[in-house]
């Protein structure tokens, strides 16, 4: 690790402030971030840690029926307090790694890093959750931008990630043996106005939309539905964990169980 | 009965008590006054020549003590190997050196190539980022067969070819060749037995000092055996003698062979310690242990079975291509030769055996022994192919092994070695009472009701441990010798110490070999400490690996106490005015036979201390004794392994089910302490058998370099395990009758985890599936059911 400089804002628009330092990076529960500043393969001069803001934590369910989690809240919050109002995203949360990374690791840091191989990703596109900043409101369908790459500008907070709560959804994760991140993941996400499907860890452009299942499990949101349907192997991620073709099968197999946990 | 204390006694592991509570001593707890840190600049790339290395920058950076490079070291030794092989046409192995910096060449990635000591490890590694390395790489030879062809680049310059041995052993060509041609089947099958990082939890560590006034040296190191990296470091890399060079391991934390070897670090630390006359010190991160450590097995092996019409073995050909890696570790060429031919018998009396091994020389790391050491090597490709013959043949995977057992001892098989005592058959009897094999097709009918394909899997295994008859390995090509030694000291009060050149690091030591020595004399085992790893104060020792810690070490420390007591006789007899050959010792006290006359322990030890009333003309005062000891063979824990799978057919992936192993490990000692040392080794077999995967790319480049891509096995990828050693052949030729327990569990588990899910797929329909080679990922898996 390089040295840096530490600040522990009280309020977003401090850390705003703050970031605007150079070399500054947001901190959210370091879980990606130290293991890179230990590998020295990153030198901010300031960190700015966000979890001292009070209004960027805790969970909530809004007017319009959606889960609103304020972007510093660590996983194990979410995995607790949205067990009763969405239990699929709170189950999404109590499987990411171990209860070290669920206590620190925070749905803004995940998000904001949008590791090809992360669940949140698939959660927030598979409810077409908005992605709320300092600065302005995004769609999730505009926010993920491939591998690591979003939609936000530098030293753009995410403050909160608000999640339509579906009639019924489930994720499914299928884990790399080694990180028990997704190997694949499916989110399945039923509304009144249709599915979505949003699938993670599979493609070499992070997380994406599985608009032919979508398409299926509209008309009949059923298992049968999507049974013969496969998406291409080609574009998908193939490492020493699974080749593009196994990833492809993963897609299909995980979206038909997640179908039928759906609940 | 189980006893409450003594040999048999499942007694608490003592030194649990400072692991559990934070109180263990590590060698990275070692911090001495004015102590400096090392920072290695290691290779980046797999091969290439070394231009030209600039520290200038660097020297001037905060903090930095001083930059070493190879240059420094030409006045040095470089690592020895401790084993050398004959070839199959008596050449000796072609043995590069191995300098303790890089030296014109790096060799694999994690090569060092310079080394910064500075005030601080981070003021080290900053400065370490500041010299500019030229370097002007060469095609890296990652794949053997590759490194094998004619005209292949070199990974070392000075000798003729990639090629470090092509062995053969065990029945010559006429015999083999007579059996194959004769048989009624020839089962063939072609496998890997993959590379495996070690990845003890505590990665290595070690702090050079140098007391200028008294020209001493010292080293803290994580070591399994301080005496022998005091010899080799001492003798052969830095010309130190013994008496000036100190090696200490004090709490290791797990080592599974890879810290049995002398690594680069340790002399760096050594000599630059005396050379800048202060401490130096280095702790491995983990990157660095993945790309140092000496790693496991990496054999790429055709094994052929020929059978008579009745499922009898006629014969046993392998040819196997083993990875040295860049360098010679200290025992990397036994492990493909002597601790792995010599196995290819197992439990079976076939007549005919005939071993090739080609060892290569690749860029990539070095590798060596790991939990198991050529037998797990040799267990896997023998059961593996067994179970394919047994399919083949339309016969059952137990029959067909009852078939061919061996029943009676002593035997000495084509492969040179000689069975003193076992009975597999009592161990495949017992794994069978454990399983309830009659119910396995009701238990796969059920999982076939949820979808599932449920298989099982049954081998045998046999290992040679207590590691070794110096004379015999002297003639197979070691520089060593393989004894084991120990010091007991009885002090004034009857409490004694025993300084053992065992290392203990994991194994438990501390409590059963306590357990021995109070139980020869029937005292409280609490009166009883254990000493060890540390080169000034225990007696030369061989140290820790091969399972043979309690065989030889433990031998060795009967025989001491056998000395102690012998002396404490006749000091009894002269308290008790009668003679020495009438005195009887039991439970701690010392009777002359018939009488109720007697003296107990302490008024003799205090005796032996206060000599006041002593026979001092015949006998020395003081009561301590020390004992080496030698083995004769080796010895041969063997059983019987069994595990049953779930598959899931739409993702490949597989759940282990059940696991059971019967294992003849003659007398116990401390039952509880084994069933640990088989359920960690059963853990680490079934690591190797479903997740575990050392790769590197066409580069050679490390893929899997950290836990986000080297898989180990977690609590909840291992099942609860059934356990027995009641079947119990001792040993027959070392005084406690044991055999060993260290290794066993990652020698016979894995192929029962492979036959277990090749049974499950074919029982599935895929009758095409007969083979899938480790890890069984579930990609893997799911890739060869679709043919
Ligand atoms: C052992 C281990 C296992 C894991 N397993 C999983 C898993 O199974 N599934 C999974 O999805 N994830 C997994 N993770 C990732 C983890 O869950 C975190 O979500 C992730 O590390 C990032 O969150 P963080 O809060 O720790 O962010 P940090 O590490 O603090 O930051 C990551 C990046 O996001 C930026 N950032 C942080 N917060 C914000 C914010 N509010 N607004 C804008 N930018 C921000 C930082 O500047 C940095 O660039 C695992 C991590 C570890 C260490």
């Amino acid at each position: 690790m390089y040295s840096f400089e530490f600040a522990r804002p009280g309020s977003i628009d401090e850390a705003v402030k703050a970031l605007k330092a150079e070399e500054a990076q947001a901190l959210g529960g370091g879980q990606t971030l130290i293991p890179t500043l230990k590998q020295r393969l990153a030198a901010p001069s300031v960190l700015v840690s966000l979890s001292g803001i009070a209004e960027m934590q805790g969970v909530c369910v809004s007017d319009d029926n959606a889960l609103c989690v304020g972007g510093a809240t660590p996983h194990a919050v979410v995995a607790k307090e949205a067990a009763k109002s969405f239990p699929a995203l709170a189950g999404m949360a109590s499987r990411i790694g171990d209860p070290a990374v669920r206590n620190r690791g925070t749905v803004g840091g995940s998000l904001a890093n949008n590791d090809p191989s992360a669940c949140y990703p698939a959660a927030a596109l598979g409810t077409g959750a908005t992605i709320k900043t300092n600065a302005r409101e995004i769609a999730a369908d505009d926010y993920f931008q491939g591998m690591f790459a979003t939609a936000l500008d530098e030293g753009e907070i995410i403050t909160e990630v608000r999640f339509p709560i579906p009639e019924k959804a489930n994720y499914q994760k299928f884990v790399q043996p080694a990180s028990r991140f997704a190997l694949v993941g499916v989110f399945v996400a039923k509304y009144a106005s249709g599915v979505r499907v949003a699938v993670t860890g599979a493609s070499e452009d992070g997380v994406f939309r599985w608009t032919e299942a979508e398409e299926a499990l509209s008309k009949d949101f059923s298992a049968k539905a999507v049974e013969g349907l496969k998406v291409s192997a080609d574009g998908m991620i193939s490492d020493l964990h699974g080749p593009a073709a196994y990833r492809a099968h993963l897609v299909g197999v995980l979206t038909g169980r997640a179908v039928n946990a759906a609940a | 009965m189980p006893k409450d204390s003594g040999i048999g006694a499942a007694s608490k592991r003592r030194e649990d008590v400072r692991f559990l509570t934070g109180k263990g001593k590590y060698t990275d707890d070692i911090n001495l006054a004015g102590q400096a840190y090392v920072h290695f600049l290691r290779s980046d790339v797999a091969h290439a020549k070394i231009v030209s290395v600039d520290t200038s920058a660097a020297a001037a950076m905060p903090g930095v003590v001083r930059i070493f490079t190879g240059d420094d070291f030409s006045g040095v030794g470089g690592l020895p190997c401790g084993w050398q092989v004959t070839d199959r046409n008596g050449q000796p192995m072609q043995e590069p050196p191995h300098p303790v910096l890089a030296q014109g060449k790096v060799r694999h990635v994690g090569d060092p190539i310079a080394a910064v000591v500075a005030e601080s490890a981070a003021q080290a590694r900053t400065a370490a980022e500041a010299i500019e390395v030229t370097l002007d790489e060469l095609p890296p030879q990652i794949d053997m067969a590759a490194a094998l062809k004619d005209g292949a680049p070199k990974v070392h310059d000075e000798l003729t070819s990639n090629l470090c041995y092509d062995w053969v052993f065990g029945s010559d060509d006429a015999a083999i060749d007579a059996a194959f041609s004769g048989a009624a089947h020839v089962t063939t099958l072609d496998l890997v037995n993959q590379r495996l990082a070690p990845n003890a939890m505590e990665p290595r560590v070690a702090v050079g000092d140098y007391n200028d006034a008294a020209g001493d040296s010292t080293l803290y190191t994580t070591s399994q055996n301080p005496h022998v990296i005091r010899l080799l470091m001492g003798a052969f890399v830095l010309g130190i003698p013994e008496h000036k060079l100190r090696v200490v391991a004090p709490d290791v934390g797990g080592g599974f062979g890879s810290k049995i070897f002398h690594y680069a670090e340790e002399a760096f630390c050594t000599f630059a310690a005396k050379e800048l006359k202060r401490p130096v010190k280095w702790t491995a991160s983990r990157s660095e242990a993945f790309m140092t450590d000496a790693q496991g097995r990496d054999h790429v092996t055709k094994i052929e079975l020929a059978l008579d019409a009745d499922g009898k073995f006629l014969g046993v050909r392998t040819h196997t291509m083993a990875n040295m890696g860049a360098y010679l570790s200290t025992f990397a060429p036994s492990v493909p030769t002597y601790l792995h031919g010599t196995l290819m018998a197992g439990n079976y009396t076939t007549p005919a055996i005939q071993v090739n091994v080609k060892a290569v020389f690749t860029n990539t790391v070095a590798v060596d022994a790991y939990r198991g050491a050529g037998r797990p090597e040799a267990t896997y490709q023998l059961e593996r192919v067994i179970d394919k013959a047994a399919r083949e043949m339309g016969m059952d995977p137990v029959e067909i092994r009852r078939k061919n057992f061996i029943t009676s001892f002593p035997y000495a098989t084509p492969v040179a070695v000689e069975y003193d005592t076992g009975n597999y058959v009592a161990t495949m009897d017992k794994l069978l009472e454990m399983i309830d094999r009659e119910g396995f097709e009701a238990r796969r009918a059920e999982a076939a009701s949820r979808g599932k394909l449920r298989g099982l899997g049954i081998n045998c295994y046999i290992e040679a441990c207590g590691i070794a008859p110096s004379a015999l390995v002297g003639q197979l090509g070691a520089r060593a010798g393989l004894y084991e030694s120990a010091t007991v000291r009885v002090n004034a009060t009857g409490g004694l110490v025993v300084m053992t050149g065992s290392h203990s690091h994991g194994q438990g030591h501390e409590t059963s070999f306590a357990q021995v020595v109070a139980d020869m004399i029937g005292i409280d085992e609490n009166m009883v400490e254990i000493v060890h790893g540390d080169t000034a104060n225990t007696p030369m020792g061989m140290g820790t690996y091969g399972s043979r810690s309690l065989a030889v070490g433990g031998s060795a420390m009967v025989r001491a106490t056998e000395k102690i007591i012998a002396k404490a006789k006749k000091i009894a007899a002269h308290l008790l005015e009668a003679a020495d050959t009438d005195i009887e010792l039991k439970d701690g006290q010392f009777t002359v036979a018939g009488t109720d006359r007697s003296v107990a322990w302490g008024d003799v030890t205090l005796a032996a201390y206060v000599p006041h009333n002593y026979p001092i003309t015949e006998i020395e005062p003081g009561l301590e004794e020390t004992a080496f000891y030698d083995p004769n063979n080796f010895t041969y824990p063997a059983g019987a392994y069994a595990c049953e799978v779930e598959v899931d057919p739409d993702t490949g992936k597989v759940e282990i089910k059940g696991f059971a192993a019967a294992d003849d490990f003659g007398n116990i000692v401390n039952p509880m302490i084994v069933d640990g040392q088989v359920h960690g080794g059963i853990a680490q077999g079934i690591g190797q058998a479903l997740l575990e995967d050392c790769r590197y790319d066409e580069t050679g480049q490390i893929l899997t370099g950290s836990y986000m891509d080297y898989a180990m096995p977690r609590a909840d990828d291992l099942p609860f395990y059934q356990v027995d050693h009641s079947c119990q052949t001792p040993c027959t030729h070392n005084p406690l009758g044991v055999k060993g327990c260290g290794e066993a569990g990652a020698i016979g588990s894995p192929p029962a985890v492979v036959n277990a899910v090749v049974d499950a797929l074919q029982r599935g329909g895929m009758s095409h599936v007969t083979h899938i080679d480790m890890p069984l990922t579930p990609s893997r898996v799911w890739a060869a059911m679709q043919g």
